[in-house]
């Protein structure tokens, strides 16, 4: 059971962007409940694209599905907004409005879980 | 394309901040068939896909179908009974619905919050501290030989970006890329930066210390700069604000990068003071790039119409504005309202869970087109017209430029503006009484 | 409802009753000769009034609301909270738009020109007007640093130019030609500037004085109620009074029967002598004397009052170099193809030697110059101060020892550099009801469709002041003059009693005023060509998509020109 220690930086993708309207489906689960990491993190977690993995942090977990992308440095992995990033974001807005949503430090972990779904993530809330 | 079918051209874009304003959209005369030039985000709203049929109702935990007068009259009788309502979203919807909503909130002294607050709402504040350096999207398609994204990456947020106003695009005095340099500065290389002709990886957070850096170096005291900040060495340090100086017209596009990670408005404070310092030298702007389509028209309308662009309280019949007191985030982590209105947008999804907690706690009443995660937790979900494709009304640009956006196919459902027209009419009368 | 507006002391210098007790009724929004049982006001020892007209204004549009959003700390100056009316209010030098036509209605002011409207986001500008209460409004569109305007002006084709100013105050619903540093803003879209009349455009290769001709021939061609309405170049600076007499003389020997052929705006702010802030002084005798010497040329004050104000203009350079003398915040957006503007908050104090310059300049134009129907008394809201100070200027004109009172509290570099304390003119009533209502109406041409006068077939807009001009004597008594002219009695418009003794009673919308110019449809097919080849290359938006729909003036007052 590998694990990392990254930031974690969550944002738009187009395919998150593109089934925003529309997060009752299968698609959006697809394109936000997911993990990006490079392809050496994914050697240390010791998983294959496409099988999940947990994401730990101050604030909470959640099991997302883990992708390759190998523009993310070693030190990071990025989650796109939506409930799944929610759900391990701090709510403190810093006196200012915003939480943080990028660079939360975050463990990363290999995981037999499930993916939650839109209406079992709210219902866990 | 069938004898029916009509082509309509010139339609502005109702997704992202970019507001396309050239798409064309094929109907058969009762829905859209076809959308040309729009790229996928576009496409896929002003396609759309099933919605939310009729007004729904909760009782003994379940919807339950209702009709619009019921809905409208519950959604007012909420509002008007409660101490201490919140109002958030309305970056998805046209001016006049805004100016609607506004107005609502002033009736019940409620709190107005925008999406603005957990996006560019730190820019906002930083506008407030040090001002704008600015200008429309053809001053840069025209002039910026330097184009910069700095915690943006407009391939995935605001795809066609580049073609039409920034990188690519040609125009008087720029025949597009080969008179351009891109640089991208972001904590990770994302699609927009493969394209950069110089990308600059930072360090994650260390976005102000990195404009402090580059502001000594401009003031000429470069010799208190460490060797290295926030991942890039004092030397690339140098050469970027020598670039820069150099620019005939310099462009920064700032993201969520630099709003949303750590020193949130102060990034942005300081950002704007480089702009502000290198116009001593090198023509210099900056533009956010917003993300809704019309998060920026929310901010004319709330400041039009109460002095403040967003997070803006009612309850003493003034307008009283305090960013991190009144902003939705921290009024749910409070857990201090009473009923809340989610107009255009889904707090479930994209607030962090801690603030959605207390959604669970009160009437929560959804003015939107689709079921979404807030749907979850909604007592009153009145469907609305998807602006920009069923109604019409005024959007505004990521840089202020305002356009009509168009009512593409006629539908059943009311527009936004209708909703609110007819709950300020409700709330007035329940109010009167 | 008719109403009868008994036994007040009325000024209506239009029609020239100067202070004579009558009475005045109205029927259907218009003034009338009779009416069957009005409602009577009582009018006795109080002074009446056209309706007030602000011929200059910045209250509505991009620049504003940049001014709003990034200065909350001004909006708290304001506050109001909402009445059963009224909407809540906020601002200072940046009202809300509530704000706005309470607190000019509350005044007696009825109708207000929006001075700067940016054509490509004219749709903006409408927005807000709309949502601005009571007034009737307009706005007036710039012109002069447009690529298409420039592009006209080098090749000396005056029919294009005259087709595409048609085409604008259509596709913007723009009441007139306003010019803002000609050449200098298009300079600034690359950080530079123009120093004077004859410094080339960069790239364009026109001058100034070329562009500010070329338009006056377009403006005069289309037969349009104003004549050109020019900021100068160069404002702000020390000595810049050559810039602008040099300005006013570029359109010397060009007359209109009917009104001016210029309309000089915020002459104190292009009134200065010195060659830098050490000698700065005024040269509003010079000035004056220029506007005394001839006919064809109108202007407006631009008064400066001690106060924390937010500056605004088209003026992109002026603005940024603002920014560097305060450090403060700067807000700046150019627009492609067509301007440029600015806003940074400023302070002007009474004890800084420039800026008490400043105020002495304002208040000598008016006492210099002899002929009240050549002014308009104006703040440039908020850029002098915001409009709420009209009152106290009023005194200052009226009454040597309001100014005597006020001299001694300011920098005594006035005494040396300017000659205000030597001026002993004071306006009479006549005087200030010229300069604010029948003189504005008369230079923005619409004393022809029912405004700044109390005629027969008006428009009911009628201002009621608790003061009698009988009693009081505005020389002694200056105390009494700015407190009656801070609220109204009553603001009547268009025959409804909007404001009562400084509450607002009724919130009608008001008319939009805009022009709409017939041309020779085949001088407009020949400018189309060039204009959509600038949309399909240089803009950022679809031709289409520009002109400012009918949605965006539902109470329009188009006044329709034909031009020659």
């Amino acid at each position: 059971m590998g694990k990392i220690n990254v930031k974690l930086i969550s944002g738009r993708t187009l395919d998150q962007g593109s089934t925003l309207e529309n997060k009752m489906s299968k698609e959006f689960v697809d394109a936000a409940a997911i993990c990006e990491v490079n392809q050496k993190n994914l050697g240390t977690l010791g998983v294959s694209e496409g099988d999940n993995v947990e994401v730990k942090t101050d604030f909470g977990e959640a099991v997302v599905c883990v992708r390759v992308n190998n523009g993310n440095p070693d030190s990071i992995a990025f989650v796109p907004m939506g409930p799944w990033a929610n759900a391990v974001t701090g709510s403190d807005s810093g006196g200012v409005g915003m939480p943080i949503y990028k660079g939360i430090d975050s463990e990363v972990s290999s995981t037999d879980k499930s993916v939650l779904g839109v209406k079992e993530l709210m219902g866990a809330i | 394309m069938s004898a029916e079918n009509r082509i309509i051209t010139d339609v502005v874009c109702p997704f992202c901040g970019s507001l396309c304003d050239d798409l064309e959209v094929e109907t058969d005369g009762t829905k859209i068939v076809k959308v040309k030039k729009a790229c996928k985000l576009g496409k896929s709203k002003i396609m759309g896909h099933e919605r939310i049929e009729s007004p729904l109702i909760r009782e003994d935990g379940k919807l339950r179908e209702a009709t619009y007068e019921e809905a409208i009259e519950r959604a007012s009788q909420i509002l008007s009974n409660s101490k201490r309502p919140l109002s958030y979203g309305w970056a998805s919807t046209v001016c006049e619905a805004i100016e609607k909503g506004v107005h609502l909130l002033e009736e019940i002294g409620g709190v107005m919050d925008s999406t603005a607050s957990v996006c560019h709402g730190p820019t906002v504040l930083a506008v407030q501290g040090v001002g704008a350096p600015g200008c429309t999207l053809g001053e840069v398609k025209n002039r910026a030989d330097l184009v910069i994204f700095w915690g943006s990456n407009p391939v995935h947020a605001h795809p066609r970006h580049q073609a039409r106003y920034s990188y690519n695009a040609k125009g008087f005095f720029s025949g597009g890329k080969e008179d351009r340099t891109l640089m991208v500065f972001d904590v990770r290389k994302t699609k927009t930066a493969d394209k950069a002709d110089e990308y600059v990886q930072i360090e994650p957070g260390s976005d102000y210390k990195i404009f402090s850096a580059m502001r000594t170096i401009l003031s000429g005291n470069e010799d208190v700069v460490p060797s290295e900040v926030g991942g890039i060495s004092k030397e690339k340090l140098i050469e970027i604000v020598d670039r820069m100086k150099k620019a005939k017209f310099g462009v920064i596009f700032g993201g969520l990068g630099l709003t949303q990670s750590r020193c949130r408005y102060k990034n942005l404070e300081n950002v704007i003071s480089l702009v502000d310092e290198i116009n001593e030298h090198a023509k210099f702007t900056l533009i956010p790039m917003r993300g809704h389509y019309n998060i920026a028209g929310f901010g004319q309308v709330c400041a039009w119409e109460t002095g403040y662009p967003f997070a803006v309280d009612f309850s003493r019949g003034y307008v009283w504005y305090n960013p991190g007191e009144t902003t939705a985030v921290d009024v749910l982590n409070r857990k201090e309202c009473d009923s809340f209105l989610v107009v255009a947008a889904d707090p479930a999804s994209n607030f962090p869970k801690g603030s959605v907690e207390h959604m669970k706690d009160i009437p929560v009443i959804q003015v939107d087109p689709y079921h979404n995660p807030t749907t979850e937790f909604a007592d009153v979900v009145i469907p609305a017209a998807v602006a920009g494709v069923e109604a019409e009304g005024t959007a505004y640009r990521m840089d202020g430029i305002p356009l009509r956006v168009r009512k593409l196919v006629d539908v059943k459902y009311p527009s936004d503006e209708e909703i609110f027209d007819k709950m300020l009419t409700k709330v007035k009368e329940l109010k009167g009484a | 409802m008719d109403l009868l507006i008994k036994n007040g002391i009325v000024y209506d210098p239009i029609n020239k009753i100067n202070g004579e007790k009558m009475d005045i009724f109205t029927s259907n929004g218009k003034i009338v000769s009779n009416a069957k049982d009005p409602k009577v006001i009582d009018a006795d020892g109080k002074l009446v009034l056209p309706g007030g007209v602000e011929g200059h204004s910045h209250i509505a549009g991009g620049k504003v609301n940049a001014g709003r959003i990034m200065r909350p700390e001004d909006g708290r100056k304001g506050i109001e909270p909402k009445g059963k009316l009224t909407r809540a209010c906020s601002g200072y030098s940046v009202p809300n738009v509530y704000a706005t036509g309470y607190r000019y209605a509350r005044m007696g002011y009825t109708f207000v020109m929006e001075a700067a409207m940016p054509p490509m986001a004219a749709r903006h500008t409408h927005e807000e007007l709309i949502e601005i209460p009571i007034v009737d409004k307009g706005a007036i569109p710039l012109l002069d640093n447009h690529w298409m305007t420039m592009e006209c002006v080098k090749s000396g084709d005056m029919d294009k130019l005259t087709a595409y100013v048609a085409w604008i105050l259509k596709a913007t619903k723009g009441y007139g030609i306003k010019i803002v540093n000609p050449g200098g803003v298009e300079a600034w879209a690359w950080g530079k500037n123009v120093s004077g009349l004859h410094d080339r455009v960069p790239k364009f290769d026109v001058s100034p004085a070329e562009i500010v001709k070329a338009l006056s021939i377009a403006n005069e061609r289309l037969n349009l109620p104003h004549s050109i309405h020019i900021h100068c170049n160069n404002i702000g600076h020390p000595g810049n009074s050559e810039t602008t007499l040099e300005t006013y003389g570029l359109l010397s020997g060009v007359e209109n029967s009917d009104r001016q052929v210029m309309h000089a705006t915020h002459t104190q702010f292009h009134s200065y002598g010195g060659s830098n802030w050490g000698d700065f002084c005024s040269k509003a005798d010079e000035v004056a004397k220029y506007v005394n010497a001839h006919d064809n040329l109108t202007i407006d004050l631009g008064v400066v009052m001690f106060c924390d104000t937010t500056t605004m203009t088209g003026d992109g350079p002026h603005e940024f170099n603002l920014y560097k003398l305060t450090r403060r915040k700067w807000s700046n957006h150019d627009v492609e193809l067509e301007t440029g503007s600015g806003v940074v908050p400023f302070v002007y104090g009474a004890k800084i030697p420039p800026h008490a310059i400043m105020w002495a300049v304002g208040i000598e134009l008016p006492l210099l110059i002899d002929d009240p129907w050549k002014m308009m008394i104006t703040t440039d809201h908020p850029n002098g101060c915001p409009f709420t100070f009209y009152p106290q200027i009023f005194a200052l004109l009226m009454s040597k020892k309001k100014r005597e009172a006020m001299i001694s509290e300011v920098h005594p570099v006035v005494n040396s550099n300017t000659i205000l304390p030597s001026i002993d003119r004071e306006l009479g009533w006549n005087d200030i009801a010229i300069m604010t209502r029948a003189a504005p109406a008369r230079i923005l041409g619409i004393d022809k469709h029912g405004k700044g006068h109390l005629g027969s077939g008006a428009d009911a807009d009628i201002s009621i002041y608790d003061i009698s001009p009988e009693e009081v004597d505005p020389s002694r008594d200056y105390a009494k003059i700015e407190d009656a002219f801070s609220y109204t009695a009553y603001t009547i418009k268009s025959g409804q009693i909007v404001a009562k003794d400084n509450e607002i009673v009724a919130v009608p919308s008001g008319k939009t005023f805009f022009v709409d110019p017939e041309i020779d449809k085949s001088l407009m097919d020949a400018m189309l060509p060039d204009l959509e080849l600038k949309f399909k290359e240089y803009y950022s938006i679809n031709l289409a998509n520009y002109p400012v729909q009918d949605a965006y003036v539902p109470n329009p007052y188009k006044i329709s020109t034909k031009g020659a």
